[in-house]
């Protein structure tokens, strides 16, 4: 096979890659501190798409993409306060359907807001431009991408590792009720978890959405569940993980679009779906994640 | 003995009951307009029913949250139509593909014997969709058993998304261009028998409508052998399975058979709904089977209150009836008499969603929690009793 030909879907996977990797960290945070799988994850990050359109419609780029970021953190702090904080007692099936819940409220929202049309994304000055790399036309944005993900991953580990929120955190994730007797105030913990996961997002989404030419209401349902399936291919709870696991998602999909024989295109997202069955089945723990023993 | 009885007395009663609605649905629906928003309203909720019982069975009863709904469905649906779709017609529904590779079609096997006119024509057609509706909970059953055996062993939430993942892969496959000869690609597949055509013809312009009483029929039949299910042996292991799984193991339950067991009886159910949820529309097609169509059912679920047979039914209608009849004025522009620009396309649904949310935060235990309707008539006689 020409390898030339494989270049651009290459590229394109690593790019993807990384806006997954961006939605899989919010995932994996909040899945190791609540053991909740926040389906509303992936419609933040559409909301997030939403926001830059509207607000950047009538302010300039550099006063929209730090607003879109503040509103997509103060949702996923709302949503948190509002459909998880209540309900941080009750089984773990209502929480889960409290995220589900608050996912179909966002999308029919969105469809309100938006009166179901599609929506253009705007073109941003510089990423949207395309350059030529090797024969292939690839724009700014595919190769920034990895770049950018990897500067934050490594900021987000060192928050993690070095600072007193960060150990906190992690001490959280250990084990709930004995880091609450300790004096670790847990709701500001996981506050602080759904805040960095939106922020995440909403790079993500600014990414995502620049190589789509609208938002439509659901565009967020997919790459949100692709994150989560990143995130536990990668070992739930860890962040290198989810990051690992999401670059090979990215890069297989865009392979398999690459793939020289009828209807391949069908076959991406149950791709990802397949992925997750095996994994699951066969080493529930991920690539690197942690012994638990309430999975299986 | 005497609870026996009193069980017996029940059934009566419950049988009583149902057949009172199936006379008082065929009365409505032949003195009515047929045309009105009631029996579109109730004809899906009959069929959504189905599909939200059985989601229950599994969800509420034996406590597996399975998100794979929407793929059984789909797997029901496309059986059905499949197998139905007339050979004669076989060549413009798949003219994409120029023609299928199924050559054959129930409905056309029964015709042959039982004519196609008049009253042979009428059993012909009442066989047909027997036959296609039990088949359509087979494929459904059968891949249930199929992805169960690796899936099954997962708990709670990757159970979740382990099925809403392969409800995905379903989805995508029968999408699949090279299928296209079977499944007729991402089109839909259409002219096969649908409940207008139990519809009987009278002459002079009588039409005698059987379209809402068919889909209550089938459903209620359904749900009665679910209810059967629930109230045997079996229903009581499956309970102690939701309540402590260790526990029902030290006690001699047999889990992972159990679970199967569930799991494919609730994908049957699901199949056949997902045939009727075809005949309803007319349709086959598989973009409409999807995950958002799995967390409608799962709400509808908690909104009647997880483990209750009957609060999934009320439930079902009174969701349905709102989303399609009563909060249609939302987006139309005028409410209860009240006009506001906000009521545009799509501001039902937010409503709908809010009050969806109350309920979750709120209201847990949803319209019923887990009792059943006989429950409260029988609370309400205990309480005479007291005073």
């Amino acid at each position: 096979m020409d390898p030339v030909k494989f270049l651009p879907f290459l590229l394109s996977g690593i790019s993807v890659g990384g806006q997954y990797a961006l939605i899989a960290i919010g995932y994996t945070m909040v899945y190791g501190i609540l053991r909740l799988i926040n389906f509303a994850h992936g419609d933040v990050f559409m909301v997030s798409g939403l926001l830059m359109i509207y607000i950047s419609a009538s302010l300039p780029l550099y006063a929209a993409v730090p607003l879109v970021l503040i509103l997509t953190v103060a949702l996923g702090f709302l949503i948190e306060r509002v459909a998880y904080k209540p309900l941080r007692t009750a089984p773990r099936m209502s929480v889960m359907i409290s995220a589900i819940g608050v996912s179909y409220l966002l999308q029919n929202t969105a469809t309100y807001v938006t009166g179901g049309q599609p929506m253009n994304y705007p073109t941003l000055p510089f990423v949207s431009q395309s350059v030529s790399i090797a024969g292939s036309q690839v724009t700014w944005v595919t190769i920034l991408t990895p770049f950018l993900v990897l500067a934050l991953v490594v900021l987000l580990v060192m928050l993690i590792n070095r600072t007193k929120v960060g150990m906190a955190m992690r001490a959280v994730a250990k084990d709930f009720e004995t880091s609450q007797l300790m004096g670790i105030k847990i709701n500001s913990v996981i506050s602080m978890t759904f805040i960095i996961g939106s922020a995440l997002a909403a790079v993500g989404s600014m990414l995502y959405f620049t190589n789509y030419p609208y938002i439509t209401p659901t565009a967020g349902a997919m790459p949100g569940l692709k994150a989560f399936v990143a995130a536990v291919f990668g070992g739930i709870g860890s962040i290198p993980g989810a990051v690992i696991g999401a670059f090979i998602i990215g890069i297989c999909e865009n392979i398999i679009k690459g793939l020289p024989f009828a209807g391949a295109t069908t076959f991406v997202d149950a791709f990802s779906f397949a992925l997750l069955i095996i994994i699951l089945v066969v080493k529930p723990t991920g690539l690197f994640g942690e012994k638990a023993t309430d999975k299986v | 003995m005497l609870s026996q009885k009193k069980n017996k007395k029940g059934l009566y009663i419950a049988l009583l009951a149902c057949l009172a609605v199936l006379a008082l649905v065929v009365i409505l629906e032949n003195t009515l307009s047929p045309t009105g928003m009631l029996f579109i309203v109730l004809r899906k909720s009959a069929v959504y029913a189905l599909v939200v019982v059985s989601m229950n069975l599994l969800n509420g009863f034996t406590g597996l949250f399975s998100l794979g709904q929407a793929g059984f469905m789909l797997l029901g649906a496309y059986t059905y139509a499949i197998l139905t779709v007339p050979v004669e017609k076989k060549a413009t529904v798949y003219y994409l593909y120029g023609g299928t590779s199924v050559n054959f079609s129930i409905t056309d096997f029964f015709q042959g014997i039982f004519g196609s006119t008049g009253a042979g024509g009428g059993v012909a057609l009442v066989l047909t969709v027997l036959l296609a509706l039990i088949l359509a909970g087979c494929v459904a059953a059968l891949f249930a058993w199929l992805i169960g055996l690796p899936v099954l062993r997962l708990k709670s939430d990757y159970l979740a998304i382990a099925t809403l993942g392969f409800a995905e892969i379903i989805r995508a496959i029968f999408q699949w261009d090279t299928l296209g000869p079977i499944t007729n690609g991402a089109n839909m597949i259409k002219s096969f028998p649908g409940f207008s055509d139990f519809n009987i013809d009278l002459g002079g312009g009588n039409t005698f409508y059987l379209s809402t009483f068919v889909p209550f029929l089938i459903s209620m039949v359904c749900i009665g052998i679910i209810v059967l299910l629930i109230n045997s042996s079996y229903g009581r292991a499956f309970k102690s399975i939701r309540e402590d799984e260790i526990a029902a193991e030290a006690m001699g339950v047999n889990l992972s058979k159990h679970k199967m067991l569930s799991f494919c009886i609730s994908s049957f159910f699901a199949g056949v709904g997902g045939a009727m949820f075809a005949m309803l529309t007319n349709m086959a097609q598989a973009r409409v089977y999807t995950s958002v169509m799995t967390y409608e059912l799962l709400l509808i679920v908690v909104l009647g209150g997880i483990g209750s047979i009957s609060g999934s039914c009320i439930a079902t209608f009174l969701y349905v009836a709102a989303s399609e009849w009563w909060l249609r004025g939302l987006d139309a522009g005028e409410f209860l008499g009240i006009r506001s620009p906000l009521f545009r396309t799509g501001f039902r649904m937010v409503v709908f969603s809010v009050i969806i949310m109350v309920v979750v935060l709120f209201f847990r235990q949803g319209l019923m929690g887990d009792k059943e309707l006989p429950d409260l008539f029988k609370r309400r006689k205990k309480q005479e009793v007291a005073k």
